[in-house]
């Protein structure tokens, strides 16, 4: 039994382990798109404020762990799948037949089709390269403008802001991270990055980038008319699926591969896992490319459990959640934290100390949760969300005090034996 | 033969000496808020329930941390943080369905029980046993069940 996976991020790795697990025999082959040993975009913030060495975001440190467990790394991009013949070809026309293909091939990060978008001096944050890049064009004073206020934009903010750059962050939505905060939550991360000396301009589109006669430097030039000098313009505007190498494969794509409960494609013997992967949500029951580390790793898991040993482990679906550290203020947000119809949401609010707490139930389970400034037992709301507790009387509790969730856990999600293994 | 902690919330007296304890061990200073192992309190029924890691066999923490700073303690099965590996992204504080890894402000990492390895301060400290240290031959579900009606004991809700 051969095993190809294509893309060695944490699904890929994760889904190569756990093969191994579950088929101590089989031939396993991980191709490796970058040329450095498979690593963690999610550290690469902390790799560009000089916390940790390039090597800190490896995913596994021991130089040996793939070749002790008899998975062959292999450089290279796919370029083309037949899932009739069951063959995939690299970039310079290698093929690797394979039993069973995973896709793991993750996201690119992309631009917007904006005039002089490519210029030089125009980066994006998505690979290790792009870190090594940025860290070498900026020095303190540097004009940096980050476009695109979203997760990535907020978490390398701290690594920007800590070189001492003078920053200006551009988003066109109403408020930062409009894909995990409500409107209360989102301007007082505002206003904490403002207070922090980062200028801010939410609600604002930028509309071309033009090359400076006379040097190397940039104007950022906005839909209100608007000109901003940059030396360094970061674009962190959003994400696509790796996808395009599977054109006129008939492997069916919509945001992200679409894939059944299995984590198989629409091509037999053919899975999906990670940020390329359309899996299911827990929480809408609805198919959706959630691209965030966890869902990445358990779909890799999964993808294996079903490859190995046939399609016995449907997939319950993943809560789409994160935690975002801003500048120093944390916040995170689990399943449906904007709330659902005909649902009851509590709140707590202490603006000037930047604490915010936002619960969403249906009936009474908690099928929702934002929180800023909190560091503390936050797992808990992933693990009332996902094993849907009923929590009684507890919910009353919380529509007054919603930051008694920890003792509203103890109390309903342990009291119902609740089953988290996976 | 591996043990576990044992928590019996019927005998805990809501002292704290757990707490200050597992701080002063662990961190260096007494301050219950750092503290590994913490004891809530419904006050309704004055009740108090000391809450920390498991070691669950699931791990969470440690699939879902993206650089491998969350590794297997062989000896005493507990899920220890590698200080040093440990890039601060707090991901594993969500994935963690218990809520027992947190994140800790002032070091810029994650902390949970490790067992204070093999030789628990908590349970040292506790006058009334409501803490002990052992022989887990349950399995982690069992344990989490066992747990789960413990708890159920002590919410009396």
């Amino acid at each position: 039994m051969h095993y190809v996976i294509i893309g060695a991020g944490p699904a890929g790795v994760n889904a190569a382990e756990h093969l191994r697990k579950y088929d101590p025999s089989g031939q396993i082959t991980m191709l490796v798109a970058e040329d450095v040993p498979p690593y963690s975009r999610m550290a690469l913030p902390y790799y560009l404020v000089g916390n940790i060495a390039a090597e800190g975001t490896y995913l596994r440190k021991n130089e040996n762990h793939f070749e002790s467990l008899g998975i062959t790394l292999k450089q290279g991009r796919a370029s083309s799948v037949d899932t009739q013949s069951k063959r995939i070809t690299l970039l310079g026309g290698e093929t690797i037949d394979y039993d069973k293909l995973l896709v793991a091939s993750g996201a690119t990060a992309t631009r917007p089709p904006i005039p002089g978008i490519d210029s030089k001096g125009v980066h994006n944050c998505w690979s290790l390269r792009d870190a090594h890049k940025i860290v070498a064009d900026t020095e303190p004073g540097s004009k940096v403008i980050l476009m695109g206020a979203g997760f990535i934009g907020c978490i390398i903010l701290e690594a920007l802001a800590s070189r001492g750059v003078d920053l200006t962050v551009i988003e066109m939505e109403n408020r930062m991270v409009s894909r995990m905060t409500n409107e209360v939550m989102g301007t007082m991360i505002k206003d904490w990055c403002v207070a922090k000396g980062i200028n801010v301009l939410t609600s604002t589109k930028v509309s071309e980038i033009a090359e400076a006669s006379g040097d190397d430097s940039l104007r950022v030039i906005t839909e209100g008319g608007e000109t901003l000098p940059a030396d360094v313009v970061i674009c962190a505007t959003g994400v696509r699926s790796n996808t395009a190498f599977l054109d006129g494969s008939g492997i069916q794509v919509d945001m992200g591969i679409v894939v059944d409960d299995f984590m198989q494609t629409s091509a037999s013997d053919v899975y999906a896992a990670g940020d390329v992967a359309q899996g299911r949500d827990l929480s809408t029951g609805e198919y959706y490319v959630q691209a965030i580390q966890p869902t990445a790793v358990e779909h890799g898991k999964l993808a294996a459990q079903n490859m190995a040993h046939g399609h016995k482990t449907p997939h319950p679906g993943n809560v789409n959640m994160n935690v975002l550290d801003t500048v120093g203020l944390i916040s995170t947000s689990f399943g449906m934290w904007m709330g659902v119809e005909g649902g009851e949401e509590a709140e707590m609010s202490d603006i000037e100390n930047f604490k915010y707490l936002n619960l969403q139930f249906k009936d009474d389970v908690l099928v929702g949760a934002s929180s800023l400034g909190m560091t503390q037992h936050v797992g808990v709301m992933r693990g009332l969300i996902q094993t849907g507790a009923h929590l009684g009387e507890w919910k009353d509790k919380l529509l007054k005090e919603p930051n008694r969730i920890s003792e509203a856990y103890l109390a309903s999600a342990q009291r119902q034996h609740v089953n988290l293994g996976a | 033969m591996q043990k576990s902690l044992h928590i019996d919330p019927g005998k805990c007296t809501g002292c704290l000496q757990c707490e200050s304890a597992c701080s002063l061990v662990n961190e260096g200073m007494v301050n219950p808020s750092k503290s590994r192992i913490k004891v809530f309190t419904f006050h309704d029924e004055g009740r108090f329930v000391p809450y920390t890691c498991t070691q669950c066999d699931e791990a969470w923490c440690m699939q879902a941390c993206p650089v491998d700073a969350i590794v297997l303690n062989p000896v005493n099965g507990s899920k220890d943080v590698l200080s040093d590996v440990c890039v601060g992204c707090k991901v594993c504080t969500i994935a963690c369905p218990f809520g027992t890894i947190n994140y800790n402000t002032s070091t810029g990492k994650v902390v949970k029980c490790d067992l204070c390895g093999g030789d628990p301060e908590c349970v040292e400290a506790c006058p009334t046993q409501a803490i002990t240290y052992v022989d887990a031959n349950a399995t982690g579900l069992d344990k989490m069940r066992a747990w789960a009606a413990k708890t159920d004991n002590a919410a009396g809700a």
